[in-house]
């Protein structure tokens, strides 16, 4: 404890309190950091991680607690008054304006007066020296997210930031992107700046921090030290239990083709989409199909034209066991057996200000329908699907504050097993998901994927299209990559590693708006 | 100050205590604005609220002002339930009539009142074919329906102006730009009441009502159809994950509600005025956009928010013969009872939280 | 002919202002379609100022402040209380209506003197276009040097690009430390300022006594005119223009006796507002940054 050492420290929060109302995010949140040290700050949704730097940066103003910095008390009130006192902040979903160019996304966030010829050539300057190469005078909207984040990074720089804050940076990055940021940031903690950096990739803050600070319902639950600590560890502590590992069979010999798309073109409907290009893939029954790739590359679109929201230009782009349904539409699709489950939980999956049994009518109305009885077709309301929506929160532990809940007051974990639920509940043949863990908890994401292997395991097609690498290697059988609209071949998934897949991710496709292979 | 809060869970108070906080706020804040501006407050109270009540009579002439509100308002709950912004209305109550009252004048003999419900059927199709002009060019071209439905009621507005100056002028009216007088088989007759006599104005247009109110509950609470543009309102990706059509649920709010405003217009004319003249609607579609709200988009809030709403047109009217107010005030009224009904939306959704000084 | 293209240019101002004003607004999000009801206010109050203070001038002045009050109150519901932006405007404009209508009453059948021309010597005397473009009254010239502005501020100014991107993502703008609801206050009051001025300028120089409805319907020609020109100042210019041309067409069909029935000719400018807006619509879809991208959505701020 000798007084070196306490000048070693660059920033330093004490009982940090905040509240929403009667829900408490951080509670007596104590944090250190020194200077030039990668700290990670590791935990569940919900625990209190991006308000806690929200209020570091100054978007939020704390109930009570003090920050210091180099051992003065500071006040944080606003982003200015952050970044005037040293912190940079590069927010999880990105603070940029798609129709500004570069140079003025900068610019909005510069506190000093810079003449715009300045502004440009300080921005090429930093560019070049911090290997982040970006075109000052382009959109945003034209960049791809890796784009972005350079844009995020180098206008933090700008600033000469003590502390740089990165809420959840790599969820939205290729394997060569991720290794380029981990070098940029290594980087700069060498030159002194502090990083505090959340995640809840395990083995990435095992990489590339120092110290971990781990917070659980608000609270600091423990600092580890990085280097020593091992990801099972880290798990466990985040999440306060045991963590059960995936159960996996993997002896599957179906050959039986459950569905088929073959030569697939969709072109985008307006210029915020990707149009999909010769799209080709095969799945069998008890298979696990991965489609990779980052958000952004055509996922959405090919859901939509997967799941019948959109009907194919030709009958025969898609096949189910050998029979054409390219243009029939998402209800004649169900009927069929083919259950997708969208990535929006809310406002897509489901209507929030609908009760559940009004949501279960939503998929299910069409079982109500008499050919024979054209008259009462018109009558069929959310009634009908009253017993079968209490079914399915009883077969899915669907916690429910009151017996047929809107749907915007099931916690995210709940409403994701009334999804879920609602879907296999119809015993389908194929099942599409996408992004079935995104903004999951551990505890809760474990038991998704288990629920998609059981599902494969009991002869059933299943593709998975994933953002997260961990996942898609978890589960699959076969994978690929979408990148642009384009699908890459598709290999067995112990015949491809994830740098490779890393490498379809970030390609250049048709030259577009994809970021340069490193 | 003070900020807002989100509610865990949306308070079903607010839903009734809404209209009922807003009405007693514009109530207050429209006293102050009359003794502002030098009227005496009891007397305007009264005039305003209570004077419709005075007379059996004049009861019954709060249902006749109430009715196109509560036809034209039942079918904007169908539009801004989907939240399709049909604006035009009255545009589209003007093109019922105008199509009717033609198509009435075309058999001046005939007395039976069949002819009336043919009138009904083709001032349905006038107000649709109204709607249908925004309709067809949100759907296929995403034009915005708010600002075409509204340039669309100045064109009605000329239209009918022209119409009735000009091809069906009747030119024993002397100077007044009026058409023949309708046939006996297109008037709507006062209701008589046996040893009463007629009340007031009350007339058959009356029974439309009753059908309609109760149909628009079924139909939006008990049907497919119903279901389908609620969830376009609230969700529009999950209509399309439900397989429903969004153009099809906005052709058809839009066709309906036009269809509603037209028959509106048919009433209106054919109980009131047995004519046509070049103004036919005042300002009806667009009060009863302020029914709709009032209502909460409910059949049953409908309802009694178009009696409240001509309530206080009549007595409007009353307070312009006795004290002298320009009935263009009630404009001032259904905006200010706007705001307030639109702020308990937000209340209803959010709580406040005053902030303390630090 | 002289006389047509001065006629073109003086009806053409009031949508110029108006569609303006109303273009910063939404530039920073906020759709207001409550212009008619500002316009309104700015006609009766023009009047007003004027029958009580005798100088045409004072009814610029009344016009602007009858402009922004109106528009504060739409602010205060919109971006305090967080209400439906397309309703709280509508009622706004109903609002109006009634409360002008009351206002404007006592002032029926009276007369103001009109604003004067100023002549800007020297550029006066260019043959051709000296006299139409430099013989206007005080708020011609004050709608082109706001346009001129307008562009300015949005295009070259810090402050215009802060304003452009809380139309963009408030979201985003709100992260950086700016203040949406004061940015937004200040368009929607600049556009209720422009409207006011728009508005007074119907009584001041066109018709100088009081009508209800006055505006008949400009407000909401302004509310297309801004998604015809993209959301471009300079282009709004243009569409004025040819607004202002086909609403004369009324008066010039009837001057030479075409046989077009007068109400139909007056239906033109309407129906153009149809037209224009369907030809744009499809440019708007295909291309994504044109329209701003937070326009209508409230912002809603919980902490």
């Amino acid at each position: 404890m000798a007084n070196g050492k306490e000048l070693d420290i660059l920033f330093k929060a004490r009982k940090i309190n905040k509240s929403f109302g009667d829900f408490q995010a951080n509670i007596d949140i104590d944090i250190s950091i020194k200077k030039g040290e990668i700290h990670a700050l590791l935990g569940e949704n919900g625990a209190g991680k991006s308000t806690l730097v929200k209020i570091f940066y100054g978007v939020l103003k704390p109930d009570s607690g003090t920050i210091e910095i180099n051992n003065q008390l500071v006040s944080i009130s606003s982003p200015k008054s952050g970044r005037t006192n040293g912190v940079g902040m590069v927010f999880q979903h990105f603070s940029l304006f798609p129709a500004l160019t570069v140079a003025e996304n900068i610019l909005i966030a510069l506190d000093q007066k810079i003449s715009f010829q300045r502004l440009i050539s300080d921005i090429r300057k930093l560019s070049k020296e911090w290997d982040l190469f970006i075109d000052p005078l382009r959109l945003i909207s034209d960049l791809s997210v890796g784009e972005r984040q350079r844009v995020e990074i180098i206008r933090c720089l700008m600033q000469n930031p003590k502390l740089l804050i990165m809420d959840e940076p790599t969820s939205v990055l290729t394997p060569q992107e991720i290794e380029n940021l981990f070098k940029i940031l290594k980087r700069l903690s060498k030159s002194g700046c502090s990083i505090l950096y959340i995640s809840h990739k395990l083995e990435e803050i095992i990489e590339l921090a120092n110290q971990v600070t781990i917070l659980k319902s608000g609270r600091c639950v423990s600092t580890l030290n990085a280097k020593t600590t091992s990801t099972k560890e880290l798990a466990e502590t985040m999440v306060g239990k045991k963590i059960t590992k995936l159960k996996k069979n993997n002896i599957k010999n179906n050959k039986t083709v459950a569905f088929e798309v073959k030569n697939l073109n969709k072109i985008k409907d307006n210029d915020f989409g990707i149009t999909l290009k010769n799209i080709n893939l095969k799945i069998n029954y008890g298979e696990i199909l991965g489609i990779a790739g980052i958000a952004g590359n055509g996922q959405n679109e090919l859901m939509e034209v997967l799941s019948g929201e959109v009907i194919c230009n030709n009958d025969n782009e898609i096949l189910l066991e050998n029979v054409p349904i390219g243009q029939k539409n998402i209800t004649l699709r169900r009927k069929l057996g083919i259950e997708p489950i969208p990535e929006e939980r809310t406002l897509h999956a489901t209507v929030p200000n609908l009760a559940l049994n009004q949501n279960t009518f939503l998929t299910y109305y069409y079982k109500y329908k008499n050919r024979n009885n054209f008259f009462s077709n018109f009558f069929i309301s959310p009634q009908h699907s009253s017993e079968e929506s209490i079914k399915i929160i009883k077969d899915n532990d669907v916690r429910c504050p009151e017996p047929n809940p809107l749907a915007n007051q099931l916690s995210g974990g709940n409403l994701q097993k009334f999804i879920l639920g609602r879907s296999m509940a119809n015993n389908p043949k194929v099942a599409i998901f996408s992004q079935p863990t995104w903004g999951v908890d551990i505890g809760a994401a474990t038991s998704i994927r288990q629920k998609l292997l059981n599902l494969s395991q009991k002869g059933k097609a299943v593709i998975l299209i994933s953002q997260d690498l961990e996942e898609i290697f978890e589960l699959s059988d076969k994978v690929c990559v979408i990148n642009n609209g384009v699908l890459s071949d598709i290999l067995p998934v112990n015949e491809i590693s994830a740098s490779d897949i890393g490498l379809l991710m970030g390609a250049n496709i048709n030259n577009n708006t994809k970021s340069e292979v490193s | 100050m003070f900020t807002f809060v989100p509610r865990d869970k949306v308070s079903k108070n607010w839903v009734i205590l809404g209209p009922l906080v807003s009405i007693i706020f514009t109530i207050m804040f429209g006293l102050l604005i009359f003794t502002f501006l030098g009227y005496d407050p009891l007397e305007t109270l009264y005039q305003v609220f209570m004077s419709p009540f005075s007379r059996v009579d004049r009861i019954s002439d709060i249902f006749v002002k109430a009715c196109p509100l509560i036809i034209i308002g039942c079918g904007l709950m169908l539009c801004f339930r989907a939240n399709i912004w049909n604006i035009g209305a009255e545009g589209q109550f003007i093109m019922g009539a105008l199509l009717a009252g033609s198509f009435a004048l075309m058999f001046p003999d005939v007395e039976t009142k069949i002819l009336l419900l043919f009138m009904f059927l083709v001032g349905f199709i006038g107000g649709a074919i109204w709607a249908f002009i925004p309709a067809i060019l949100k759907t296929r071209l995403n034009v915005n329906e708010i600002l075409v439905s509204l340039m669309l009621v100045y064109v009605a507005m000329l239209f009918i102006d022209f119409i009735v100056r000009g091809p069906l002028r009747d030119p024993m009216s002397f100077g007044f730009p009026l058409t023949k007088p309708y046939p006996e088989g297109a008037l709507i007759n006062k209701i008589p009441f046996p040893g009463i006599g007629y009340l007031g104005q009350l007339h058959y247009g009356i029974l439309l009502i009753v059908l309609l109110i109760p149909l628009s509950w079924i139909f939006i609470n008990k049907t497919l159809g119903g279901f389908k543009i609620t969830v376009l309102g609230s969700a529009p990706k999950a209509a399309k994950f439900a397989g429903f059509k969004e153009n099809s649920i906005t052709m058809t709010v839009l066709l309906l509600s036009g269809g509603l405003a037209g028959i509106a217009g048919v009433v209106e004319v054919s109980a009131n005025m047995g004519q046509l003249q070049p103004e036919v609607s005042f300002g009806y579609g667009f009060t009863a956009i302020i029914v709709a709200f009032l209502g909460r988009l409910n059949p049953i809030g409908i309802l009694f928010a178009g009696i409240t709403i001509a309530t206080v047109k009549l007595g409007a009217d009353n307070a312009q013969m006795t004290m002298g107010i320009p009935k263009v005030v009630t404009g001032l009224f259904e905006g200010i009872l706007l705001f307030f009904l639109l702020t308990g939306e937000t209340l209803q959704k959010y709580q406040i939280k005053w902030k303390r000084f630090k | 002919m002289d006389a047509l293209i001065l006629t073109i240019i003086a009806t053409s101002i009031p949508l110029l202002l108006a569609a303006t004003g109303e273009l910063i607004s939404e530039k920073s999000g906020v759709l207001n379609l409550g212009v008619e009801g500002m316009m309104l206010s700015g006609a009766v109050g023009a009047l007003a100022a004027v029958l009580w203070l005798e100088n045409p001038y004072f009814g610029i002045i009344a016009g602007a402040i009858s402009g922004i009050f109106m528009a504060t109150i739409f602010s205060i519901f919109t971006i305090n209380l967080m209400t439906n932006q397309v309703a709280t405007g509508l009622g706004l404009t109903i609002f109006a209506t009634g409360l002008t209508g009351l206002a404007g009453a006592p002032l029926v059948g009276k007369t103001i003197t009109s604003l004067p021309k100023i002549e800007i010597l020297f550029l006066s005397d260019i043959p051709f276009i000296g006299p139409i473009l430099f013989k206007q009254d005080l708020i011609a010239y004050l709608s082109i040097a706001i346009i001129v502005l307008a562009t300015y501020f949005l295009k070259y100014t810090k402050s215009g690009m802060i304003l452009r991107a809380v139309g963009d993502d408030h979201h985003s703008a709100h992260s950086i430390g700016y203040s949406v609801k004061k940015i937004r206050w200040f368009a929607t009051s600049f556009g209720g300022m422009c409207a006011g001025i728009g508005g007074a300028y119907i009584p001041l120089v066109l018709t100088p006594h009081w009508s209800e409805g006055m505006t008949a319907g400009r407000g909401w020609i302004a509310l297309a005119l801004v998604v015809f020109a993209s959301w471009i100042p300079w282009r709004i210019i243009v569409g004025a223009l040819i607004f202002g041309g086909i609403t004369i067409a009324q008066l010039v069909g009837q001057a030479r006796g075409w046989p077009i029935p007068s109400q139909i000719l007056s239906m033109m400018p309407y129906i153009a507002t149809i037209i224009a807006l369907t030809m744009i619509s499809g440019r708007i879809s295909k291309n994504k940054n044109i329209v701003p991208a937070s326009l209508g959505k409230p912002f809603i701020d919980t902490h």
